[in-house]
């Protein structure tokens, strides 16, 4: 395998001293999609802040590396980021509406880094943005591009944002609950053309959600987040035939299957997502894992190979499938 | 057949849009426009659809929230009449809903002890050591202790508050609970739980549920039937099983083939519908089947005349000109 588009090692955030992302790794192939799973609190949007250098001001990097394609980006300055971001690198976000300049024309605000990074000008960036509106599947570009955001739903503003992070082709593209906020129709549109570009494109993606269906439908591979640390990763069709971890064994047993029996007891995982701050003693997951033992809530389990696919961190990976 | 707990027929709720000088209606939002549903007791019946498709209107109507432009709701075989407060008070006991955030459908500054009390205060229902002692009772029912009573709700988790706002939902002993998307706002390992939870009381109370939501997994596991509805219409009707192992309408189909599965292999070979478009504004529907500019079927019938609900099966209908 060649070496890794995006590269994240050990990385750390603190909130305030309270660790909120703890040691975290993983890569990023050319083309590949990444899903990073978790539930509220687990670090999963810091860390994507961390990789874009957009940490709110609260938040500090306090250790580890990212490399994209061998650049440090953690010891970048801002200007050398500013350089990157909207060009080799780009996010999306979950509320596109609030996401976008409310007193800016859309078609402007996908020039803009056109503007900035490939110093086109006026018409030139024009005509660009308007293919750009028609490749993500806007209907009549040319009169959506002089509205505003208010103008437009919530899906074509999800895509008019997807055009603005894509007109630079990055190299990868982040993004962050991208379709959460939308109708499943919507969505399903949404994730269509996140793969079509993708394919096109070449595109890396880092994809953040909690939503175990779009993990399915998008990914080539994922890490599954509890508390500020990757617990379980593998590539797709492995992780949903058997998971080692069990977290991630219990959340794709509490997800009521269209194919499921009605109105049956779901399994439950016991408990509740700890808060930042609140992380327990050893494995993170010990008070709510059915497997727990003393050793687990002394020693934190390491983030060991399996399989030579993916790799968990469990004291009793073997005993999960029994769960 | 069972006498239904609740049966809305008709139902309209059309909201005007002012403009002009003089702020006169220029226009309607035809929110609900002409359903029928009943509920029989202890029986789950789903709204599905996505924004905008009237689904939390017809909520509120029910609660009396809302105020219909036509048609009639009954209750418990008597109508339900809306803005007159003794009758709205009455229906309030027998008719209580659960929000989908219950971060906000809490007061910050009353216990939760107090807020659980609050309905058997305004009903005045029994003495304060009584509604006391309720109030532990409740808690105890959804799974707190009755210690928690005078902690504040930002002492709690969003599970944990979701099951203080379905004690206090409880509390008067209610017939039919309004679910609005109760487990939307939760993290997917609480969801469980709620979801557990409300089926429990169901059995032990034999309460019925009015479940709204687009999250269609849930509604497979959770419902018994299932309205489907679109721009203010219900497109399909039947029994959630049947529903969802034979969708009639186009609508319906594409719904669910766009739900993700959380299956790989699964979500590799089945067949996926992804409809053009976004939803039209309630405000400017499409003349004809409310569905015509989505609809990957639709003929030049479909623009001119809107399809009546019909039935396809038993206890199965459907609103489609060519699928019926």
């Amino acid at each position: 395998m060649s070496h890794p588009l995006l590269s994240v090692d050990e990385l750390r955030v603190t909130i305030g001293g309270q660790p909120v992302v703890d040691g975290i790794s993983f890569d990023i192939a050319q083309g590949e999609i990444l899903s990073l799973v978790g539930e509220s609190g687990c670090g999963k949007s810091m860390t994507a802040f961390s990789v874009m250098g957009l940490l709110p001001r609260a938040a500090r990097l306090s250790g580890g590396r990212v490399m994209l394609d061998g650049t440090e980006l953690s010891a970048l300055t801002e200007t050398e980021l500013q350089a990157l971001r909207g060009n080799e690198l780009a996010m999306i976000f979950q509320e596109p509406v609030a996401s976008l300049n409310p007193l800016m024309k859309i078609g402007r605000q996908i020039e803009e880094s056109l503007i900035v990074h490939r110093g086109l000008e006026g018409r030139e960036a024009r005509r660009a943005a308007i293919d750009m509106l028609a490749e993500v599947g806007i209907p009549e570009p040319e009169i959506r591009a002089g509205q505003y955001p208010f103008e437009l739903s919530g899906g074509m503003c999800q895509r008019a944002m997807i055009a603005m992070a894509l007109i630079c082709r990055p190299r990868l593209l982040i993004a962050d609950e991208p379709t959460t906020a939308l109708d499943v129709t919507i969505q399903a549109q949404i994730l269509d053309l996140m793969k079509k570009l993708r394919d096109e494109t070449g595109t890396a993606i880092l994809l953040i959600t909690h939503d175990m269906g779009v993990v399915a439908e998008m990914a080539d591979r994922v890490a599954v987040m509890y508390a500020g640390r990757v617990i379980e990763t593998a590539p797709v069709d492995a992780l949903f035939a058997r998971q080692e971890h069990p977290y991630t064994r219990l959340l794709l047993k509490t997800i009521p299957r269209l194919d499921g029996e009605p109105k049956e007891t779901l399994p439950v995982i016991e408990g509740l997502v700890p808060d930042i701050g609140q992380w327990p003693e050893g494995c993170r997951f010990s008070p709510r894992c059915p497997l727990a033992n003393d050793a687990c809530r002394k020693a934190v389990p390491p983030l060991a190979s399996r399989r030579d696919i993916g790799s968990t961190a469990c004291w009793h990976a073997e005993q999960v499938g029994a769960i | 057949m069972v006498e239904p707990l609740l049966s809305v027929s008709d139902l309209k709720v059309h909201y005007p849009i002012r403009g002009g000088l003089f702020g006169r209606p220029v226009g309607y939002v035809k929110a609900v426009d002409g359903i029928d549903i009943s509920i029989a007791p202890g029986e789950s019946v789903a709204l599905v659809g996505e924004s905008g498709c009237g689904k939390s209107t017809l909520g509120a109507a029910i609660l009396g929230m809302t105020r219909p432009t036509a048609g009639e709701i009954r209750f418990d075989g008597k109508p339900v009449i809306h803005g007159e407060a003794s009758r709205a008070r009455n229906l309030s006991r027998d008719i209580q809903i659960v929000f989908q955030d219950p971060a906000s459908a809490l007061n910050p500054k009353l216990s939760i002890g107090e807020s659980i009390a609050e309905p058997l205060a305004i009903h005045g229902v029994g003495t304060a050591a009584e509604r006391k002692t309720r109030v532990e009772e409740l808690l105890g029912l959804v799974g707190l202790h009755a210690g928690h009573a005078t902690r504040k709700p930002n002492a709690f988790s969003g599970g944990q508050r979701q099951r203080i706002v379905i004690a206090r939902a409880l509390a008067l002993n209610p017939k039919l609970l309004i679910l609005d998307e109760p487990v939307s706002a939760l993290d997917v390992s609480i969801r469980s739980q709620i979801l557990n939870l409300l089926l429990d009381l169901q059995k032990h109370f034999g309460l019925s549920y009015l479940f709204i939501s687009h999250d269609l997994s849930v509604v497979r596991h959770f419902a018994d039937r299932v309205a489907v509805m679109y721009l203010g219409h219900i497109v399909e009707t039947g029994a959630t099983q049947d529903v969802f192992a034979n969708p009639v309408h186009p609508y319906t189909e594409a719904l669910l083939s766009a739900v993700p599965l959380p299956d790989p292999m699964a979500q590799r070979t089945r067949r996926r519908i992804i409809l053009k478009g976004d939803l039209p504004s309630p405000a400017n529907p499409p003349k004809g089947c409310k569905f015509v500019t989505r609809c990957p079927l639709a003929q030049s019938v479909c623009h001119e005349r809107q399809p009546e609900l019909r039935r396809v099966a038993h206890a199965h209908a459907s609103a489609c000109h060519l699928r019926a």
